[in-house]
């Protein structure tokens, strides 16, 4: 993976003002999605709703690349999905540079489709054991009406140099192909429509840990030398670490803390951004710490307990103060609104109502609120 | 796919076998012409020498000699072997009929409940609840009339082609739901596959999800389900044809030949009557069961066998 990518030009030019860099491309706000729960006998009624996503506002720029990072299960990738128009909102809005796109039907969407594409999470379900390479591809080409030069098969096979796969592999099946080559196999097709901003839903965490690594870094490339903006949706911080320039941390439908990376991986605020952060592994902390000449110091310790409640009935006030070592009162009571908190830079804001000390440098005492790992290091002493 | 199934010795011969029944089927015509007979002649009247008062034919073996190669039907005199060939032929002809449609219906009906769900699925699938619970054999026999009088009056000669028609329908009716319930479930599968939603995300319209994406995926359980049912259909077929609601004298049919057969001039005097369409029909029944399981076997090879 270190030659370089062959590229061709940016087929249009960037006349467009919002085609700048730092103009916002996608704003979400108070994005709401609820799953209906379906019961009862004989007659099925809805008897509750899963609170998947419940309020999030997030904003992308052109070019940016933007990381969604939260637990399993806090709707990540039903945030994802309502942005590539995959589910129907059930409130709030998305728009895609300055248009409305919420409730937009297949058809009003067809303009813009092409410049929203999606990355999937497990290559062996994202491409049709029944197509072969070439026709996976192509097909986004054919339905968009994309005539490029040279026909489909020259752009498919430029399209598979570019993802680093050899282009003579035009007329194979997924099944003949690893995992990590069938997520460059999806890339290609997400990048054959020429988006600006794709949306990947965890496009390496099926993957194996040997080849993450070079999926991601194929990713940074084309985001990079493409200039395509990302939302790039991973379940723990390691993985969005040196990809995103931002990133927002979700919590149970809710987004409790965004800033930028810096801000995020240095300068935490959120309780739960803090256990987060924690439960990286050290080794790939390097990089930007011993660079600024500090030494790398020893890290602190969270353990949460317990499991992220249910979406079905989420707690009162704060969500996670279920699991929250400072939770008081006034969090079961109010919500705390997302905020820039006083100390910290602008664009760096957090839901919590007391607010951690912004560092990441170890504690005087471990936090470890599972009774089993208490048990467990205490019977190690 | 197709290595495997060659590999397949017993799924090679069976398709052998199959495939020389279809061809019997297809060229009787041909065949009958070149051996000279047809299957209306009634040789009881055109060559009486060769019956007895009661109709029976004079030599052994219910007739046969090298003119007769499959002896005489007892009665009307008709040439078995004759009778054989179009017996096959029509019943192989309605049984396919019988197959396409309900193979059609249950793309469409299976596919489309498992690819919209929601209230479509849910109404479509009580419907193949509702009509599995059918007794069947009792609804072919007692059907079949009321099916044949909506297209000609009672009084009238009812038309072959008629009964024919009323065959595929009653058969059809029954038919696809097991196919349309695989399906269903099949689709409901691939919906939520993500190269589903990959194709949507590009801007795909539903009619093409459904024929580039799901229907290329949904071909085994197709061909292997299909390969079940048709000899499920011309048993079911013959079964009716031998009752008497089926295909009647004198078109020949496979079934109706057991009923000729089981006929108590028959019975007494000419056991080798029953010969040749009981072989012909389990050999043909077999081969096509043990060509279903090679096909299953060929596209999944998870299964043991
Ligand atoms: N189609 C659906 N119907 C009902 N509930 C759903 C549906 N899709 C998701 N959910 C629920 O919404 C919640 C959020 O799901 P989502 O898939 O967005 O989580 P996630 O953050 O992507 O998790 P993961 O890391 O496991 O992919 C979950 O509780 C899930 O059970
Ligand atoms: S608001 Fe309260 S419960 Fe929520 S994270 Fe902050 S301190 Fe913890
Ligand atoms: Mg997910």
């Amino acid at each position: 993976m270190t030659e370089d990518l062959v590229l061709p030009a940016p087929r249009e030019a960037a006349t467009d003002a919002t085609d700048a860099p730092g103009e916002p491309l996608l704003v979400v706000e108070k994005l709401v999605k609820h799953f209906p729960v379906k019961g009862g006998f004989p007659i099925r009624r809805t008897v509750g709703q899963v609170q998947a996503v419940d309020g999030i506002d997030l904003t992308v720029h052109v070019g940016e690349s933007f990381g969604l990072v939260g637990e399993s299960g806090c709707g990540k990738s039903t945030t994802g999905r309502l942005i590539t128009k995959l589910l129907e909102p059930t409130g709030g809005s998305i728009s895609y540079r300055g248009k409305d796109i919420t409730h937009a039907t297949r058809r009003q969407l067809a303009p813009i489709r092409s410049e929203i594409q999606m990355i999937f999470q497990d290559p062996y379900s994202s491409l049709n054991p029944r197509q072969t390479v070439g026709k996976i591809i192509s097909g986004p080409m054919e339905i968009n009406g994309l005539e490029p030069e040279g026909g489909h098969e020259k752009r498919v096979r430029e399209l598979l140099e570019i993802v680093g796969l050899n282009p003579e592999h035009y007329n194979r099946f997924p099944h003949e192909f690893s995992g990590g080559q069938r997520q460059r196999i999806g890339v290609a097709r997400a990048l054959a429509l020429e988006p600006k901003l794709i949306v990947a839903d965890e496009p390496v965490s099926a993957l194996d840990v040997s080849i993450q690594a070079q999926v991601v870094n194929l990713l940074q490339k084309v985001q990079q030398e493409l200039g395509i903006a990302f939302l790039f949706i991973a379940h723990d911080l390691a993985v969005v670490r040196h990809f995103s320039q931002r990133v927002a941390v979700m919590y149970l439908g809710k987004v409790i803390e965004v800033g930028d990376r810096d801000s995020i991986y240095t300068r935490p605020r959120h309780p739960y951004t803090h256990a987060l952060l924690s439960a990286v592994p050290e080794v790939n902390v390097g990089g930007e710490d011993t660079e600024d000449g500090e030494d790398v110091p020893q890290r602190e310790r969270i353990r949460l307990a317990g499991d992220v409640p249910s979406p079905i009935s989420p707690p009162s006030g704060c969500r996670f103060r279920t699991r929250c070592w400072k939770a008081q009162d006034k969090c079961a009571a109010e919500e705390p609104p997302l905020i820039q908190i006083s100390g910290n830079h602008a664009g760096h804001l957090t839901a919590c109502h007391f607010p951690e000390e912004p560092t990441i440098e170890a504690r005087d005492e471990d936090i470890v609120l599972d009774p089993a790992l208490v048990a467990l290091e205490e019977s190690d002493d | 796919m197709w290595i495997r199934f060659k590999r397949d010795r017993t799924g090679v011969i069976s398709a052998y076998v199959v495939l020389f029944f279809f061809l019997i089927g297809l060229l009787a015509p041909v065949i009958s012409k070149l051996y000279g007979k047809d299957p209306y002649t009634v040789y009881a009247d055109e060559r009486p020498e060769l019956f007895d008062s009661a109709g029976v034919p004079v030599q052994p073996n219910g007739g046969i000699s090298g003119e007769f190669w499959f002896g005489l039907e007892p009665g009307n005199g008709y040439d078995v072997f004759t009778k054989l060939l179009y017996g096959i032929r029509t019943s192989l002809m309605i049984s396919v009929a019988v197959t396409l449609a309900t193979v059609l219906t249950g793309i469409l009906l299976g596919v489309t409940a498992g690819y919209l769900g929601g209230k479509a699925d849910y109404w479509i699938s009580r419907v193949i609840d509702f009509l599995l619970a059918f007794p069947a054999q009792l609804f072919f026999i007692a059907s079949m009339p009321v099916v044949v009088s909506l297209f000609v009056s009672p009084r009238d000669e009812t038309p072959v082609y008629v009964r024919v028609v009323a065959l595929i329908l009653v058969q059809w009716f029954l038919g696809w739901m097991s196919l349309g319930r695989i399906l269903r479930g099949t689709t409901l599968a691939l919906r939520e596959r993500e190269f589903i939603e990959a194709a949507k995300v590009s801007g795909a319209p539903p009619g093409r999800i459904i024929r580039k994406e799901i229907l290329p995926n949904v071909v085994t359980p197709i061909l292997v389900q299909g390969t079940y049912m048709l000899p499920n259909f011309v048993t079911a077929e013959a079964g009716l044809s031998f009752l008497g609601v089926g295909i009647v004298e004198p078109t020949p049919d496979w079934g109706q030949m057991f009923a000729k057969a089981s006929t108590e001039l028959v019975m007494q005097n000419d056991i080798t009557y029953m010969f040749f369409p009981g072989i012909s029909m389990i050999v043909f029944i077999v081969a096509f069961n043990l060509l279903g399981d090679s096909v299953r076997d060929a596209f999944d090879p998870k299964t043991a066998r």
